[in-house]
Formats: structure tokens, C-alpha cells, sequence
């Protein structure tokens, strides 16, 4: 709003001069973008035509669907897809639960040990999971999880992000609101549940939405504790299929890509205001 | 008044102790033990593992796929840092700027972020691929020869970095964009009518104020030139000759290829040497120039 009345009030002489670099930098930022999108568009182009226009760009090239059909028959691509939504769903949720929690207790309680405890989980933000790959498979090892989705998820659940993230938003909370409500009577859970949780809302989203396509997208640790098909997530067997299939049939190793990371791009492109507003809201910066 | 302070604090540590078990399994309890483990030998089958001292970090010292592998992590970072950092600033500021098709432009910048970097390794792999890949290609229009890009010593893993770097600067870019918006248009209001340029006020008013985000996103980067090693496992494996592997990578080869795990969590052990020092170091480095608001 503020910048269109700034826009319309400038000289016109002074305008002309901006002109130009303006027109420059919208040349350069279309030229990333195109540069940034085409593997993408070329993934579409090869999934959606037969293999003989892999490298041969015809705008009137045949249109075709049997890339995908023969992934998915060749693959038990269903089965990841199913392993993958039981893993994020539980990550988030498990998640949610125990940030949730531990945020509250960080942001409005008082006791000793508080600052060493925060700075343990701070720590996580530097030493994470992903690295400690080889004592975590020692640990569910003897925990008998291996090659089961929970271990690929058990791991993530105590999240330091979250937990500083949540912790953050928790404390803007006016303390008044938080006095009202112990004055009408509601108990330390009910004032979590009806002030703290509602106001966090875009913190939730913004969360969440990072956490879903970390989780979804992750690689190395499920290829580690995993060893069948009714544990693997969508990356396990997607980076399995591309290998098994080394006739290098690309486009139907690129229909199966789209495929693995078809549900969350349109997810995303259907909320990608929404994502980045509740980023801005959040007030993670 | 006791009572209640005391109420509390049993109250408090109820709430957290969920969460810090959980963190303290897989976290801080893995960190201290990978220590441990480094100091003693790898236990296989009847031959139990027993305490050898610093032999591990002797073999380390003498084995060159190590120094190979931390000079290519040496390098992955100087690239991927700075190269995502300042990209993903410009896109934010383009995308910030009224340019025309904004909305697309954020799109693509951000589209890489939500795909997986095992799948899209694969479209990469297709880029790469000599003769008959896009880049050699488009290189073969303007009578370029055909260049093994994966499959060279030379350039392996500069292929590596540009893949990374694709993959991780729209993410950072909404950090950015986050904290632009939070700059009161006033400022550049301001600046304006005083007669500062565009260039001017992005050095003195606006690059200053994003130092905190610069600092947020510049340890992440940093920890990302040690984790995102997923596109390896698919495009180079780590070759040729470990040209392209990277630390992560070789603690993965070390540790569930060849099962030396003692060895493993030396190698573990490093990377979290370096980690600590370098966001303790950027810490303090950068902590001075930024502005608190």
C-alpha cells in the first residue's frame, strides 16, 4: 500500500532513471526462475511423453499417461505411499504433542534448571539427528525397532526447532490474557489448550508445513533403519526403483518422481500464499 | 507463596520431561556415546570390542580417504554457503520488489525446496548425463564438446554443489522475505526523500537490519554443507576415486557398508568437532554486527 502511493508520488524524470534498473532486475530475476524451474519442467515434459521424445523437443509430441501406469506396476509404489502418510502424520502429531508442552513450560514457568535445559535443546539445532546415524541404529537395535516406520520417526519427535519456535510465540502472549484466564478459573492445561494454542496458529502452519516436507523429502535415516517394503518410505523406494530399472528408461523413472513428489508440490501450490504469510506471521526471521 | 513457587516447578518439569526424554535418547545420549565409541574398537562377532585408546584417531590421521572426503566437505561449504546465501537474499529482494509475475517467480525460486533431493537427483543425474544430457546439449548448440560431468574427477563435485545449491536457496529466501517485510516502509520512505540510491539504502539501512536473519540462515547453511548429502547416493555414490564424497557420506560407507562402526563415530566425531567450532565461531563473529532489535 505504502510503497504504490511512494511509486505515484516520485518525479517523472527520477522514474525514468529507475526504469532501467528495474527492467534489469526483472530480466535477471526470470532468468533464475526459468533456470531454477527447469529440471521440474523437464521431469513434466519426459513423464508426460514416450521415451523417443526424451530428447527431442516437438511441441506436438504424443501425449501419454503410460509412464506413469508402468511405474506404479512395477513398483509397489502404493505401499511407500501409505508408509510415508503414517510417518508424517505421526512425526507432526507426535511432534506437535510434545513441543507443545515443552514450549509452555520454556515460556511461562519458572524452575530451577531452566536455562540448561533450554540450552540442551538449543543444542539440537546444531547436532542433529541426522548426523548421529550410526549410534541411533546401535540405539534401535536393542530397542528391537529395526526396519519399522516407528524408528524412522522416533528420532525426530523431541524437536529443538519446534520446541524454540513454539517457545518464541508463547512468549508474546500478553500476560494479562494469561492472568483473565487463571482468574475465571481455568487450570495450567486450560489456559495452554484456550489462550496459548489458539494465538500460535500460523507458528502451527508455518511448523508444520516445514516439518511435513522435511519429513516426507528425508533420505539417509529410513534408508538406514529399513529393509522391506511394508516399512519404506516413498525416497527409500523411489531411489531403489531407479536403480533396479537401470535399462535407463528415464521417462519412467521421471514419471515416478513426479509421482513421489507430486501430493506436496501441489500442496503446496495451492497454499504457497498462505505457507508464506504464516513464515512471515510466525515472525521466524 | 513457597508452596506455589515449588507447585510450579514440579508443574514445569511434568511438561518437559516427555519431550526430554525423547530428546536425550536420540540426541544428547548418541552424542556423548559416539565419543565413547571412538575410543574403542569395532566388536565383530566373537571378538568383543575392547578400549584402544586414540588408535582410531591414529587411523584417521593416516588415512587419506578421510582428509579426501573433509577437503571435499571443505569445499562443498565454501561454495554452497556464500553461493545460497546471496541468492537467496536477491530472490528475496526481487520477490519482495514489485517485479512483474512475483507470485510465479517465488514459486519457482521456492519449488525446489518441497521436492525431494533423492527424486530430483534423478532429473540432475539426466542433466549430467554426457552426450545426450540437457547440458551438453545446449553446450553442443554453441559446438562445445561432450563433458562426463559426474563421471570426472574435476568436476564431480562441483556438480554436486550446483544441485545443493539449487536445492537450498528458496528456502532461505523465505527467511528473508519474512524479515523484509518487517522493515517499516517508512525507512525507505525516509531514504528516498533524502536522495539515497536503491544500492545505498540496501547497504546502510536495509542489509543491516537483516543481519540477525543472515546470521540465522548462515549457521543453517553451514550445518546443511554437512547434511544434504542425499543427491550423492544417487548421482556419484561418492565417485570417481571419492572425488564427490563428503563426510556424512563416508560415515554412512564407513559404517553400514563396511560395519567398522568404532571407526564410524570416530569420523562422527570430527564432523561434531567441526560443527560445534564453526557455529561458535560464526556466532561470536557475526554477533557483533548484528542489530538487535
Amino acid at each position: 500500500m505504502n510503497s504504490k502511493v511512494l511509486k505515484t508520488a516520485q518525479p517523472a524524470s527520477k522514474f525514468r532513471s529507475f526504469n532501467f534498473d528495474h527492467s534489469l532486475n526483472t530480466f535477471a530475476a526470470w532468468c533464475l526462475a526459468i533456470l531454477w524451474l527447469s529440471p521440474l519442467v523437464y521431469a513434466v515434459w519426459t513423464a508426460f511423453h514416450p521415451s523417443e521424445f526424451e530428447t527431442r523437443f516437438d511441441l506436438f509430441a504424443p501425449l501419454t499417461l503410460q509412464n506413469f501406469v508402468q511405474a506404479w506396476n512395477e513398483a509397489p509404489f502404493a505401499r511407500y505411499f501409505l508408509n510415508t502418510v503414517i510417518l508424517v502424520t505421526g512425526i507432526v502429531a507426535a511432534q506437535f504433542f510434545l513441543c507443545t508442552l515443552a514450549a509452555y513450560a520454556f515460556a511461562r514457568f519458572t524452575f530451577p534448571g531452566r536455562n540448561i535445559l533450554f540450552t540442551l535443546v538449543l543444542l539440537q539445532l546444531l547436532v542433529m539427528p541426522d548426523i548421529l546415524i550410526v549410534q541411533n541404529y546401535q540405539t534401535m537395535r536393542s530397542l528391537g525397532l529395526i526396519d519399522t516406520i516407528a524408528a524412522i520417526g522416533l528420532p525426530y519427535i523431541a524437536s529443538g526447532f519446534g520446541i524454540f519456535l513454539l517457545r518464541q510465540t508463547f512468549m508474546t502472549v500478553p500476560k494479562e490474557l494469561d492472568e483473565a484466564a487463571r482468574i475465571e478459573g481455568c487450570s495450567f492445561l486450560g489456559v495452554l489448550w484456550r489462550v496459548y494454542i489458539p494465538l500460535a496458529k500460523p507458528t502451527y502452519l508455518a511448523y508444520g508445513l516445514v516439518s511435513v516436507s522435511h519429513h516426507w523429502n528425508n533420505f539417509v535415516w529410513p534408508l538406514i533403519v529399513t529393509n522391506s517394503v511394508e516399512t519404506r518410505p516413498l525416497t527409500v523406494g523411489l531411489s531403489i526403483f531407479a536403480v533396479t530399472d537401470s535399462g535407463v528408461q528415464w521417462s519412467v523413472i521421471n514419471a515416478a518422481t513426479l509421482m513421489t513428489s507430486g501430493p506436496l508440490l501441489i500442496a503446496f501450490l495451492l497454499f504457497q500464499r498462505q505457507f508464506v504469510q504464516s513464515f512471515i506471521r510466525a515472525g521466524i526471521k | 507463596m513457597r508452596n506455589s513457587a515449588k507447585h510450579q516447578w514440579i508443574y514445569a518439569w511434568l511438561l518437559l520431561s516427555p519431550a526430554m526424554i525423547f530428546l536425550i535418547t536420540f540426541t544428547h545420549y548418541p552424542a556423548v556415546q559416539t565419543i565413547i565409541s571412538s575410543f574403542f574398537s569395532t566388536g565383530r562377532g566373537r571378538r568383543k570390542s575392547v578400549f584402544i585408546g586414540w588408535d582410531n584417531y591414529d587411523t584417521l590421521l593416516l588415512d587419506e580417504v578421510f582428509w579426501k572426503v573433509l577437503v571435499n566437505n571443505f569445499w562443498y561449504a565454501v561454495w554452497t554457503i556464500p553461493l545460497s546465501i546471496i541468492l537467496s537474499l536477491a530472490m528475496a529482494l526481487w520477490v519482495n520488489d514489485k517485479l512483474r509475475g512475483r507470485s510465479f517467480l517465488r514459486m519457482a525460486y521456492f519449488t525446489p525446496t518441497v521436492l525431494p533431493l533423492i527424486a530430483v537427483a534423478n532429473i540432475w543425474l539426466f542433466f549430467y548425463t554426457p552426450g545426450f544430457g540437457l547440458i551438453d546439449q545446449i553446450r553442443g548448440l554453441f559446438g562445445f564438446a561432450e563433458q562426463n560431468w559426474m563421471g570426472s574427477p574435476d568436476t564431480a563435485l562441483y556438480s554436486m554443489i550446483a544441485v545443493a545449491i539449487w536445492k537450498e536457496a528458496g528456502f532461505f529466501m523465505i527467511f528473508y522475505l519474512a524479515a523484509l517485510q518487517t522493515i517499516p516502509p517508512s525507512l525507505r520512505e525516509a531514504a528516498s526523500i533524502e536522495g539515497a540510491s536503491k544500492f545505498y539504502y540496501f547497504r546502510r539501512v536495509a542489509f543491516p537490519l537483516l543481519m540477525p536473519t543472515t546470521l540465522f540462515v548462515s549457521i543453517n547453511a553451514v550445518i546443511n554443507s554437512f547434511r544434504l548429502v542425499d543427491h550423492i547416493f544417487v548421482m556419484t555414490e561418492g565417485g570417481p576415486n571419492n572425488s564427490s564424497s563428503l563426510l556424512l557420506f563416508y560415515i554412512y560407507e564407513v559404517a553400514f557398508d563396511y560395519w567398522d562402526t568404532a571407526y564410524a563415530a570416530t569420523l562422527t566425531v570430527v564432523m561434531l568437532v567441526i560443527l560445534t567450532t564453526v557455529a561458535i565461531g560464526q556466532f561470536f563473529f557475526l554477533d557483533k554486527k548484528v542489530h538487535y532489535k
